[in-house]
C-alpha cells in the first residue's frame, strides 16, 4: 500500500502554550457577531478535534466540555448543549486518532466531516427535544465548510512542530 | 509478581468513562436549564468568565465603527443634523400635545381613582451582537443589572417593539426578539380595537396571529399595536402589520402572518422601557373590613 510508503515526519513535541493560543483564537472566532449567517464554520470544534487527534494526552473530553460550556453562555444557547456536543466530538476524535494519521489529508477531512455532522445532529436532536423548531438544512453547511478547511488547518497547526529541520543543517531529520 | 505499568503509561479513566461522566453532567445542566431554570447561577459565573473573550471578539467591530464615525464627513453630519432638526420640528407640536394629553389623562385617572401609571425610567442601550444560535432569535445589549435592568422589561426601537429582556447579566442583557418561537405578545388591531395574541416562530422572521376566527375583521395592511393587558408592554406601541391572511374553511381559525415593524438588523440603538410601576390597589384590600360597618350603618338608618 502506498499509504505506508509516504515518509513520516518526526515532529517536535507540541507546546502547551501554542495549544491554548489556538483554542483561544478559535473561541474568539466563534464569538464574533455572526448574526445567524449561514454556513459559518465551527472553528472551535475543528481545532478541538485536531488537538484531540494529535495530542490526545493533553486535550481530551474535559477540555471539550469546558469549551462547550463557554460557548453555551457566549451564544446564549441552552446550557450544556455545546458541552455535550463537544464531549462527544472529543470522544469520537480520540477513538479515531490512531487510525486517521494513515490517511492523506483529504480523507482525514472526510473523517472530520462525519464527526462534525454527528455532533451537529446530536445538538439538533437535543434542541428539538427541548422545544426548538427545525432551523433548516443550511444548518449543516458549516460542517462541510469546516471539513474543507481541514487540510489548511492541520498544516497551519502543525507548523511550529515542523521547525526543527530549518534550524540545524547537519541534523538528518 | 504483579506488573504495574510505568506511570507514564497511566492515562486515567477510560475515554468511555470520561465521556459518560461529562455527558451526564451536561444533560443534568440542560434539564435544569430548560425545565427548571436552576442553571442561572452557573450561567452567571460562566458569563463573567466569557465576558473578556466576548469583548475582545467585539473589539474589531467597535474599532471599525469608531473609525467609520471619525471619518464620516462633516457634510454628512450636517445633512443628518438638518434632517433631524426638521423631524424634531415636525414632531414638536405632537410632543407638546402629548404632554398636555398625558397630564389630562393623569387627571382623569385620578378622578376615576384608577391606577395611575407612573412613568418609569427607561434605559438607552446598544445591541452588541446576536448570539450564534440558529434555534432561537436573541440579541445581547450592552446594559445589565448594573444599570438597573430586570428580566421582563420591554425593548423598543424608534419604530416599534423589538422584544423583551429575558436574562440579565452584570454588564449585558439578553433580549428575546418577537420572532423567537417562545415569545408571545398581546396585540390590538389599531383600526377596530380587536384583541389578539401574536406568537413568534413563523418562517422568515414573521409573527403568527393565532386563534383568530376565520371571519375576524382583519385586513391586509392593518397595523397592530400592543394592547397592554399583559401589564408588561405599555399599550399603544406599534408592533406589526398584517402581511398575509389565509382563510381556509377547513379550519376554525384563520392563519394570519404579521411583519414586525421594528427591525433589529437596521439599527443598533434600542430603548429598554421600565416595567410599569403600579401603586398597590388599596380599595379592594380594605373592602372586606368596611363592608360590615356599611351594613350596620344602613341598618341603623333603616
Amino acid at each position: 500500500m502506498d499509504l505506508q510508503q509516504q515518509p513520516q515526519r518526526i515532529l517536535l513535541p507540541a507546546k502547551g502554550s501554542f495549544i491554548v493560543l489556538t483554542i483561544a483564537l478559535a473561541l474568539l472566532f466563534n464569538l464574533l457577531p455572526w448574526r445567524n449567517t449561514v454556513g459559518v464554520p465551527d472553528l472551535t470544534a475543528a481545532v478541538l478535534a485536531f488537538w484531540c487527534i494529535h495530542q490526545p494526552r493533553k486535550v481530551g473530553i474535559g477540555v471539550a466540555w469546558t469549551l462547550g460550556l463557554l460557548l453555551d453562555v457566549g451564544n446564549n444557547a441552552l446550557i450544556g448543549q455545546h458541552a455535550l456536543g463537544y464531549s462527544v466530538l472529543a470522544f469520537l476524535a480520540l477513538a479515531v486518532h490512531r487510525r486517521i494519521h494513515w490517511f492523506p489529508l483529504w480523507q482525514q477531512a472526510l473523517h472530520l466531516l462525519l464527526l462534525l455532522l454527528a455532533t451537529q445532529a446530536l445538538t439538533l436532536v437535543i434542541r428539538m427535544v427541548a422545544g426548538a423548531s427545525f432551523p433548516g438544512w443550511t444548518y449543516f453547511a458549516g460542517s462541510f465548510i469546516c471539513a474543507a478547511l481541514w487540510p489548511a488547518l492541520s498544516f497551519m497547526l502543525l507548523l511550529p512542530q515542523r521547525q526543527a529541520e530549518m534550524k540545524d543543517e547537519n541534523r538528518p531529520i | 509478581m504483579e506488573y504495574q505499568p510505568p506511570p507514564f503509561f497511566n492515562r486515567g479513566p477510560a475515554p468511555l468513562v470520561r465521556l459518560a461522566f461529562f455527558v451526564s453532567v451536561a444533560i443534568l445542566l440542560m434539564v435544569l436549564d430548560a425545565r427548571f431554570r436552576y442553571a442561572e447561577s452557573v450561567r452567571q459565573v460562566v458569563a463573567l468568565a466569557a465576558y473578556p473573550l466576548q469583548r475582545i471578539a467585539m473589539a474589531p467591530f467597535d474599532l471599525f465603527h469608531g473609525v467609520a464615525n471619525y471619518f464620516s464627513s462633516t457634510a454628512a453630519l450636517q445633512e443628518e443634523n438638518a434632517a433631524l432638526k426638521a423631524k424634531q420640528l415636525r414632531a414638536a407640536p405632537e410632543m407638546l400635545r402629548l404632554a398636555a394629553l398625558q397630564e389630562e389623562n393623569n387627571q382623569l385617572r385620578r378622578l376615576l381613582e384608577a391606577q395611575e401609571r407612573l412613568p418609569g425610567k427607561s434605559v438607552f442601550a446598544e445591541i452588541l451582537y446576536a448570539g450564534r444560535d440558529p434555534f432561537s432569535r436573541k440579541v445581547v445589549i450592552d446594559k445589565g443589572s448594573q444599570n438597573g435592568l430586570q428580566a421582563g422589561q420591554p425593548v423598543i426601537d424608534d419604530v416599534g417593539v423589538i422584544g423583551q429582556v429575558t436574562r440579565v447579566y452584570l454588564l449585558m442583557s439578553e433580549v428575546t426578539l418577537l420572532s423567537d418561537k417562545d415569545q408571545a405578545i398581546p396585540l390590538q388591531v389599531l383600526r377596530n380595537g380587536l384583541r389578539a395574541v401574536a406568537y413568534g416562530g413563523a418562517e422568515g422572521g414573521m409573527l403568527d396571529l393565532r386563534f383568530m376566527a376565520a371571519n375576524a375583521d382583519i385586513r391586509n395592511g392593518d397595523t397592530l399595536v400592543t394592547s397592554g393587558i399583559d401589564g408588561t408592554y405599555p399599550p399603544g406601541l406599534p408592533v406589526a402589520t398584517v402581511a398575509r391572511i389565509e382563510r381556509d374553511a377547513a379550519y376554525a381559525f384563520a392563519r394570519i402572518y404579521l411583519t414586525p415593524t421594528a427591525g433589529t438588523d437596521r439599527y443598533r440603538q434600542v430603548l429598554v422601557l421600565a416595567n410599569e410601576a403600579r401603586s398597590p390597589p388599596p380599595a379592594e384590600a380594605e373592602q372586606p373590613l368596611k363592608k360590615p360597618s356599611r351594613i350596620k350603618r344602613s341598618r341603623k338608618r333603616e
